[in-house]
């Protein structure tokens, strides 16, 4: 499959660049690595995503002339194994650059390989803070917002709820933890009324539902925070309404507004709950219509955050690689640093000072319509509007 | 919070109740295990793979027929429709596969749930499913302020109904007595007369109908998808095996008793579901070492010695080929990339990891299902080393196995007080317990962010330095475990495996012979792990996963658990295998596990073990039937 996307893209360009059978010597290669086998529901239209802006780049001419081509390996959700990928994309096939990975550890082992190897890195979707700031290297940028970012975005809404009682739920691992920590701490800072009364840790995939929404219930809070997403987020969703858990209390859900997410609960999506997301229908921007039809055009669907990331990320690549007028690591760091770009979600610029971009993301809050699931009275936030400040920024991240 | 009154005295009510709800669940797919394991000693890894196809299965049924027969009547022909394809794979592939040397099925389910993995991604496409409620069970019933779903009431009734079925099914009729007959002694149960064939048959049926009905039921409260199959799989092995291999009540006690402990303990710790399973399994099987209500195995009438050609040292001409081999594979950095030799590199660390397993499970007779924790705590041995003492890479390198060895000799300690499976679940309880340390343990291990940046020096940066290196130890090690099992030890502890009666009859301490080969060969997966580390420049709890675990299993048991050094062959094969397809194929997982399946059809010994065969058969003047006719004797003994 992916073979044959590597052909396509490329009769492709041959057709809409009209360049000559000089076109193989004149071609920059992009790698890309993500988790294919053990998060489809994610990386399918994340795939859909990257494809198109390859496609979109190329018909544009290409990258000062060249050919975009973009090699993409599987990792199967294994630090170990991205990291044999990322040894084969830069060995073997030569690309100018990494770009991709979903998983945090895995975001975090490609970039250390980066690091090591010198060779440029744009993080596609790993959330964790450690990627651009306690672990953050000079070779490593970062397209999405990360927990931090978002955490701040739904503290900014959570903080204006009279809720004083708090319950957490989150997956267990780096990616709840550091989530729930973040929210914690910035709640706690703009409202020392508020008490913690409960947290529950199910582990990732594998929630027991029941006893959990028994639990946090038995604590009694006011409103709840939770991390969890996919099928624990389903089971979750699924016992908490037929137990009432979430009757007269205020939910704050991180992600649960992306449609890889809120699709599949259907009928059973509870109202109410603020969340993060991409409320594809009912963002009015030129440059989101413009995407929005390209998309739809091509592959006859809606897409999902993941298009986006996928979309944005070889996008970001491409114009990185534009600027610098070269593959040289160094001169596409110095290109990367500060660069501005529009995106679908608006323009967004990749900090020099610590590489984060600052793609922001929707916040609003879910609610029932035809039996769907969507989110409503949402409104963007600017990723810049979330950091803190770069006096802060700079003690987290170790000097490069 | 102190302040605050505690919860009701109905919430304890509605949390055991909940618990039992989860219990329900998980005996059905449980008890449908136990069963099939029971009776045809199959370690069936594909259960869950079962499983999950039934929960597929149901959905897509459930979305067509609608109304409260059709709902239900989804369910059990899902369960049906699953059962039968279990019958075709019973009597296709496992019926092929019966004589092989025991574990060696577990290779073929291995493959069957890779490929069933990617297929129903296929087919129902790569989004989570959320299916229907089940008709007159939508809601929940008030107790005393507290909601029970009216669904989980159902699940309580379910599981009990199920269980008393079965019991009546074992107990009251001639197919039952015959199941409990061949679970106790199935060579005896041959040798009455009894067809075997639709016995395993039906009795395999059975099973993957309770796993596929227990999937369908998941339906009104869980999305379904692509991953459901592990989640289940390891937890109902760790209920089987706590209530005791083959026995029902066993399973159902110990369903309950974990989700019991799992509903109250996370009112206490929240965080002890990731490991609450593993934990109650490893005192279980310390305080009873054949689970809660199973019984002692009887001592092995089959004598593993008689199937297989007497194992020899190689002669002048092999240790000569072995040497060119070792030459060629060193001239590798002479013609090949940085990307191959890395590959190399990661291949020989895998020799390493698959023979030191081989030694324990060839020589030994143990098979262990969690040998990457050895590995790991090696890794992590380094990273500690490497990281927070600031040592030398040489030294690291040196001192890092030791952190395998240390875990092997606590670990191996209470292991080799078990034995077959017993022994191997064991073992995959302290691995993951090891695994959940490290993921838990954030300050130290850095949890399941690793640690990174534990690359190797100059002297071995280069990746044909470096593989050099990994090549140098792979050859090292995989000669001394052949010294070993060719010493003295080697032979006692061979003796061990095929006969502890015999050998602790002649004087031989047969514990401490096992525990010895179990420190040995944690240390060896130790040194394989160090060297993985810098190869990597990180270490991750993955280091200590199951999925390694089940790698360096598949490895032996592709090169031949019955032969001296299959382990070498079959970490090349598979390891190189996976690598390519992973880099070349979307579906690598579908190709991968019907190659799996291939090599277990074709080759019933393992890749060496076949080989070893064919050149017997070719040196012997027999005809090529004589050894074909002596398997059914051998089976019989």
């Amino acid at each position: 499959m992916r073979a044959r996307n590597y052909f396509v893209g490329a009769a492709f360009a041959l057709l809409a660049g009209g360049m000559a059978h000089s076109a193989l010597a004149q071609e920059i290669k992009i790698g890309e690595i993500n988790s294919y086998s053990l998060l489809p529901a994610f990386t399918e239209p994340y795939r859909k995503g990257w494809q198109l802006a390859v496609e979109e780049i190329n018909a544009a001419g290409g990258i000062n002339g060249k050919k975009l081509v973009v090699v993409s390996k599987d990792d199967g959700g294994k630090p170990a194994d991205a990291q044999t990928a990322a040894n084969e994309l830069v060995s073997s096939e030569g690309v100018a650059m990494l770009t991709g990975t979903f998983l945090s550890n895995i975001g975090l082992a490609v970039s250390d390989f980066a690091n090591q190897k010198k060779v440029f890195f744009l993080a596609a979707e790993p959330l964790t803070d450690a990627v651009t700031w306690s672990k953050g290297n000079k070779y490593t940028f970062r397209l999405r917002p990360s927990n931090y970012m978002q955490a701040a975005m739904l503290v900014e809404a959570a903080s204006k709820l009279p809720a004083k009682r708090w319950a957490t739920i989150a997956p267990n691992y780096e990616y709840g933890q550091s989530a729930v920590a973040v929210f914690k701490k910035l709640m706690s800072a703009k409202r020392p009324d508020i008490q913690w009364v409960d947290e529950q840790w199910p582990p990732q995939g594998k929630i027991d539902a029941g006893p959990v929404v028994q639990a946090v219930a038995a604590a009694n809070p006011e409103a709840i925070l939770n991390v969890t997403f996919g099928a624990d987020l389903v089971k979750l969703v699924r016992e908490g309404n037929t137990r009432g858990l979430f009757k007269g209390r205020e939910v704050v859900s991180f992600l649960t507004g992306e449609p890889e997410y809120l699709d599949p609960l259907k009928d059973e999506t509870p109202e109410g709950w603020i969340v993060t997301g991409y409320p594809w229908y009912s963002i009015k921007t030129p440059e989101h219509d413009a995407f929005l039809k390209a998309y739809q055009a091509k592959y006859n669907d809606y897409p999902r955050l993941g298009s986006i990331v996928g979309y944005q990320t070889i996008k970001s690549a491409a114009a990185i690689l534009a600027k610098a007028g070269s593959t040289d690591p160094e001169k596409l760091i110095a290109a990367a640093e500060g660069l501005s770009m529009s995106s679908p979600l608006g323009e967004i610029t990749f900090r020099k000072i610590d590489h984060q971009s600052t793609l922001g993301a929707y916040v609003g809050k879910t609610a029932l319509k035809d039996g769907k699931g969507v989110m409503v009275d949402s409104s963007y936030k600017k990723g810049s509007d979330y950091l803190p400040s770069d006096a802060e920024v700079e003690k987290l991240r170790p000097k490069d | 919070m102190q302040l605050q009154p505690g919860p009701p005295m109905a919430f304890y009510v509605v949390q055991f109740l909940t618990g039992l709800a989860s219990a329900a669940s998980l005996f059905l797919v449980a008890s449908g295990l136990s069963i099939i394991f029971g009776v045809t000693r199959i370690v069936n890894f594909a259960h869950g793979a079962f499983y999950m196809i039934g929960a597929y299965v149901a959905f897509t049924l459930t979305e067509r027929l609608s109304g409260t027969f059709g709902f239900w009547g989804s369910i059990v022909a899902a369960a049906f429709a699953v059962a039968l394809i279990g019958v075709i794979v019973e009597m296709v592939l496992l019926r092929r596969i019966y004589h092989a040397p025991e574990l060696f099925q577990l290779l073929a389910t291995f493959g069957l749930t890779l490929m069933v993995e990617d297929l129903v991604v296929l087919i129902w496409g790569p989004d989570d499913l959320v299916g229907r409620r089940a008709p007159g069970f939508k809601g929940a019933v008030d107790f005393f302020g507290q909601n029970i779903p009216s669904y989980d009431l159902f699940l309580i009734v379910l599981g009990p109904v199920v269980l008393g079925i079965l019991w009546l099914l074992f107990q009251r009729t001639r197919w039952g007595v015959l199941v409990r007959a061949a679970t106790q002694d199935r060579d005896m149960v041959a040798a009455l007369g009894v067809n075997q064939k639709w016995l395993f048959t039906s009795v395999f049926a059975v099973g993957v109908f309770l796993a596929a009905l227990g999937g369908a039921l998941q339906i009104p409260r869980d999305a379904v998808h692509h991953a459901m199959d592990l989640r289940i799989i390891v937890e109902v092995f760790v209920v089987v095996v706590i209530g005791g291999l083959g026995s029902i009540i066993g399973a159902f006690v110990a369903a309950v008793l974990v989700s019991e402990l799992n509903a109250f303990g996370i009112l206490i710790f929240p965080k002890i579901s990731i490991i609450l399973v593993f934990l109650v399994m490893a005192v279980v099987l310390i305080v009873r070492p054949w689970g809660l209500f199973g019984r002692p195995e009887a001592p092995a009438r089959k004598t593993p010695g008689l199937t297989v050609n007497p194992w020899r040292p190689l002669t002048s001409n092999e240790r000569l080929a072995a040497l060119a081999a070792l030459v060629i594979a060193a001239t590798l950095p002479l013609f090949a990339g940085n990307y191959a030799l890395t590959v190399g590199s990661e291949i020989a660390i895998f020799v390493i990891f698959a023979v030191s397993l081989h030694f324990l499970m060839a020589v030994g007779g143990l098979a262990s299902f969690g040998h990457a924790a050895y590995f790991g705590l090696g890794a992590y041995g380094v990273a500690f080393l490497a990281k927070m003492a600031g040592l030398p890479m040489i030294v690291c390198l040196l001192l890092g196995p030791l952190l395998g060895c240390m875990g092997a000799a606590v670990f191996g300690f209470f292991a080799v007080q078990l034995s077959g499976v017993y022994f191997a679940m064991l073992t995959l309880a302290f691995a993951q317990i090891v695994w959940s340390i490290a993921f838990q343990w954030v300050s130290v291990t850095g949890g399941d962010n690793g640690i990174l940046g534990v690359w190797p020096e100059k002297w071995a940066a280069s990746p044909s330095h470096f593989y050099w290196l990994a090549l140098g130890v792979a050859a090292l090690v995989t000669v001394a475990l052949r010294v070993a099992v060719f010493s003295p030890f080697g032979y006692g502890l061979r003796a061990t495996r095929d006969s502890a009666l015999r050998s602790e009859a002649i004087g031989v301490n047969v514990k401490r012979m096992q525990w010895t080969a179990f420190v040995i060969s944690g240390t060896t997966a130790g040194i394989g792990g160090a060297l993985f580390a810098y190869l990597k420049g990180s270490v991750f709890p993955d280091n200590l996963g199951i999925s390694l675990s089940v790698d360096a299993l598949v490895m032996v048991l592709l090169g031949g658990v019955e032969t001296v050094s299959g382990g070498v062959i079959g970490a090349i094969v598979y390891k190189a295998l996976n690598i390519w397809l992973v880099s070349q194929t979307d579906l690598s997982k579908l190709v991968l596990g019907g190659f799996i399946v291939l090599i277990v059809v074709v080759f019933p010994k393992g890749i060496v073990g076949m080989l070893e065969m064919l050149a017997q058969r070719r040196k012997s003047t027999s005809p090529p039937g004589a050894s074909l006719l002596a398997k059914p004797i051998e089976s019989a003994e």
